[in-house]
């Protein structure tokens, strides 16, 4: 089975991180977030590997040349000339996805989405129904921010769509992940198109289109605060499948995955919610709750830092407090007892002076 | 040659900016640098012989603490030291004026009069060899820039005599950057200048049938004779009063963030004057005062500019910086305290961060204060200073208490940042 994965283009919302690193390689709990979906689609046995890409693809593909042989699949690259939109990529990785005398359903997926990927079970539901094609969607709080789908409870038909609805609708929105028949493409163009737009209504009006909800855990994790979020559900669902994975200890709080090349110091408070990567040395006294420590990075003793993202290789001082979605960057170094609330701070950067407000240092 | 020093303390209507630090203890009595504020000013007087007594007027009452502190104080220099109370507010000219058998008592060839406000390095002696015959009033003054002169007493000084020709206490607009520095070496000619002039305010305030007023006021209205307002402006010009220009380091403490700033340029004479005062070990960076009975973690790190008092506990790694941190606090384990003055029996929990903005002097001129004199802002908005937690106030473990000012007995629950919390 083939599957497609939009990868698009500079990330900007998750800045500063993906000013170093393209994001589907951003280190999502100690794994490039594109390895997740990867893996996942592997286990429900796609083959094939798609990605739609126009940003810093070449160094997705040194990345992700090894992983694909460990996995024994194909990794193929579809290059974006020009923004196409959401649906526009398909058109353009027909060649790719049409491969093969008895062509099958394909997956389609936003690199950004992040969730148990219950692809298996999208086979078979979309199999099952026999349309055209079957959409993912997830149950949210804030609906507002999304495009919502409004659809029949007992079949799963979808009837229609509203993007960002004015009044409460329904609190059940697109989650990005799809499987689509290749007949889907004969309604796609090669250009800039939308398809929550331009084709989306057409499959559901002629009632193509099907949809299943997601039962475990869904967040897109674009923007810091939201990855964040998504860090705690995947911490939450890693202890239901595999708790052995979380790390236990006298200085652990709650959910925490620790790399086991991290050495962590004395009277230290960790978690819960905390994710840390390879190489990352945590001196005595720190405490840390819902973060992200990058690989390399080192935090220096009796600091305190809460919601934030580490980037690779920084350096954060004695005393500091850092708080409220404080992203660094790579390779900054924060100096002893600083205070950083709401900060994005550019990679390289010194900091030297706190920062109470939030403010993106450059 | 005999002299006398009165050294005027205030009361409790006064020194309100010093709150909530001074709602328990008079602000003469409030400790920087290890020692009262006014132990600096009697350690001054007691050092130069001339002088053979040191009184202390003020309106508090003479409490427990203030009691022991003058005992205390007369052991340690062996001088007689006196407080005098004031029972009606009578003004910085009137309090002499009052208590002058007692001031004159002794024949005495004249005395110092010292604000417990005003510190520098007081220059006493040479107070005494600039002062003249023909100079029956000496004020010392200091530079300050134009834009802080507006708060204090101005005097327009002749330089080739360096009589004071012109005197305005706090003016509406500019009028010199010399300013009265709250130390004076009088005659006691004084005395027939203030009562003059309390003479002719009472005849003037007779020819008023005071209608609405009752008799109370109007006592008090006369009685009250400021030295600033009303004294100086009249001598000024008359070829009494003649000013000594001092070119050090001066400063008014008004404010607990003018406390800091002294806290840490006593702590930094220490360095000269009393050395064992110091703490040096490991765990101390610059000038730090740590009373003998505290105990502070060997990884703790403490200073520069820190004073810490008697039975404060201090934990594991915890940052103390640029701070003032009173009796008997607890700081728990890896909290770090910046610019702030913590009160009395405070508790700090775990990481808990409580910080203060420094308020820096000006370099280009060294005299500057170091207070704002607004604690507000044009929108409403408190500005940034120096955070101060009142007596026996309770920081819960990991939040920031930021440019804030606690009041005392709180116990908190969550940070705040810009306010006051009653």
């Amino acid at each position: 089975m083939k599957a497609l994965i939009l990868v698009g283009g500079y990330g900007t919302r998750l800045r500063p991180l993906t000013l170093n690193v393209p994001k589907p390689l951003v280190e999502f709990g100690n794994k490039p977030i594109m390895l997740h979906q990867i893996e996942a689609l592997v286990e429900a046995g796609v083959t094939t590997v798609i990605l739609a890409v126009s940003y810093m693809s070449n160094v997705l593909e040194e990345k992700l040349e090894q992983h694909a042989k460990r996995l024994g699949i194909q990794i193929l690259y579809s290059h974006e000339e020009e923004p196409l939109g959401t649906a526009g990529p398909l058109a353009l990785a027909k060649k790719y996805l049409l491969v093969g005398d008895n062509p099958e359903p394909f997956f389609v997926l936003n690199s950004d989405v992040i969730s148990d990927y219950p692809f298996s079970r999208l086979l078979e539901f979309h199999r099952g129904h026999g349309k055209e094609g079957t959409i993912c969607v997830a149950k949210v709080e804030e609906p507002s921010k999304y495009g919502v789908v409004v659809y029949d409870q007992e079949n799963g038909q979808i009837q229609r769509f509203v993007e960002k609805p004015q009044e409460f609708i329904s609190n059940k929105i697109n989650a990005g992940m799809y499987i689509f028949n290749p007949s889907v493409l004969n309604r796609i163009e090669p250009r800039p198109m939308s398809i929550e737009k331009e084709v989306f209504p057409f499959m559901a009006n002629a009632g193509e289109l099907f949809c299943m909800e997601l039962e475990d855990f869904w967040m897109d994790i674009g923007q810091p605060k939201d990855f964040l979020r998504g860090m705690c559900m995947y911490l939450t669902s890693l202890r239901k499948r595999s708790p052995e994975a979380l790390h236990k200890g006298s200085n652990i709080v709650g959910n925490v995955l620790i790399d086991e090349s991290v050495k962590i110091g004395e009277n230290c408070k960790i978690g819960p919610n905390v994710v840390l990567g390879p190489g990352v040395v945590i001196a005595d006294g720190v405490r840390i709750k819902r973060c992200t420590v990058m690989r390399d990075a080192k935090i220096k003793s009796h600091s305190w830092l809460e919601s934030c993202i580490i980037g690779w290789e920084s350096r954060v001082g004695q005393w500091a407090r850092l708080e409220n979605v404080t992203v660094l960057g790579q390779d900054v170094n924060v100096q002893d007892e600083i205070y950083l609330n709401g900060v994005r701070i550019l990679p390289h950067k010194s900091i030297s002076a706190s920062v109470p407000e939030p403010q993106i240092i450059m | 040659m005999k002299l006398k020093a009165v050294i005027l303390v205030g009361g409790p209507e006064k020194g309100t900016r010093f709150r909530p630090l001074s709602l328990h203890l008079p602000k003469p009595l409030f400790p920087i640098a290890g020692f009262p504020l006014i132990h600096h000013h009697i350690e001054a007087c007691c050092k130069v012989e001339e002088i053979c007594e040191v009184l202390l007027i003020g309106s508090f009452q003479a409490n427990d603490a203030l009691k022991r502190f003058i005992s205390r104080e007369k052991k340690l220099f062996q001088k007689p030291i006196n407080y005098l109370q004031e029972y009606s507010m009578l003004g910085t000219a009137g309090c002499i004026y009052h208590f002058r058998d007692v001031i004159s008592n002794g024949q005495p060839d004249a005395f110092f009069l010292m604000h417990s406000d005003a510190y520098c390095d007081f220059p006493l002696k040479e107070l005494i060899d600039f002062k003249e015959k023909f100079m029956p009033y000496l004020m010392m003054t200091v530079k300050l820039p134009k834009d802080q002169t507006l708060h204090y007493g101005c005097a327009g000084i002749n330089n080739a005599t360096n009589e004071i020709v012109h005197y305005r206490d706090k003016p509406a607009s500019f009028v010199s950057r010399d300013i009265n520095a709250g130390v004076f070496l009088l005659d006691f000619s004084i005395f027939e200048t203030i009562g003059a002039h309390f003479q002719s305010k009472l005849t003037r305030n007779m020819s008023f049938s005071g209608l609405e007023e009752d008799s109370m006021d109007k006592m008090n209205r006369h009685n009250r004779i400021s030295f600033e307002s009303e004294v100086l402006p009249k001598l000024a010009g008359t070829g009494k009063l003649f000013a000594y220009r001092i070119n050090r380091f001066w400063l008014s403490i008004k404010s607990a963030g003018s406390a800091l700033y002294a806290n840490r340029a006593i702590l930094d004479s220490y360095r000269l004057k009393h050395p064992e005062l110091l703490t040096e070990q490991d765990n101390c960076r610059g000038n730090v005062y740590i009373h003998p009975t505290a105990e502070v973690d060997p990884t703790a790190l403490i200073g520069p500019n820190v004073t810490v008092a008697a039975g404060v506990i201090i934990g594991q790694g915890v940052r103390v910086r640029n701070s003032i941190i009173l009796d008997a606090v607890e700081l728990k384990n890896h909290s770090c305290i910046l610019n702030s003055i913590i009160g009395w029996h405070c508790v700090v929990g775990e990481w808990a961060r409580v910080e203060g903005t420094p308020t820096e002097l000006n370099p280009d001129a060294p005299n500057a204060t170091t207070d704002s004199f607004y604690l507000f802002d044009k929108h409403g908005k408190l500005l940034p200073s120096t955070t101060i937690l009142g007596r026996d106030v309770r920081v819960p473990a990991e939040v920031v208490i930021r440019n804030s000012i606690v009041m005392p007995h709180k116990e908190l629950h969550r940070g705040f940042q810009n306010q006051i919390i009653l």
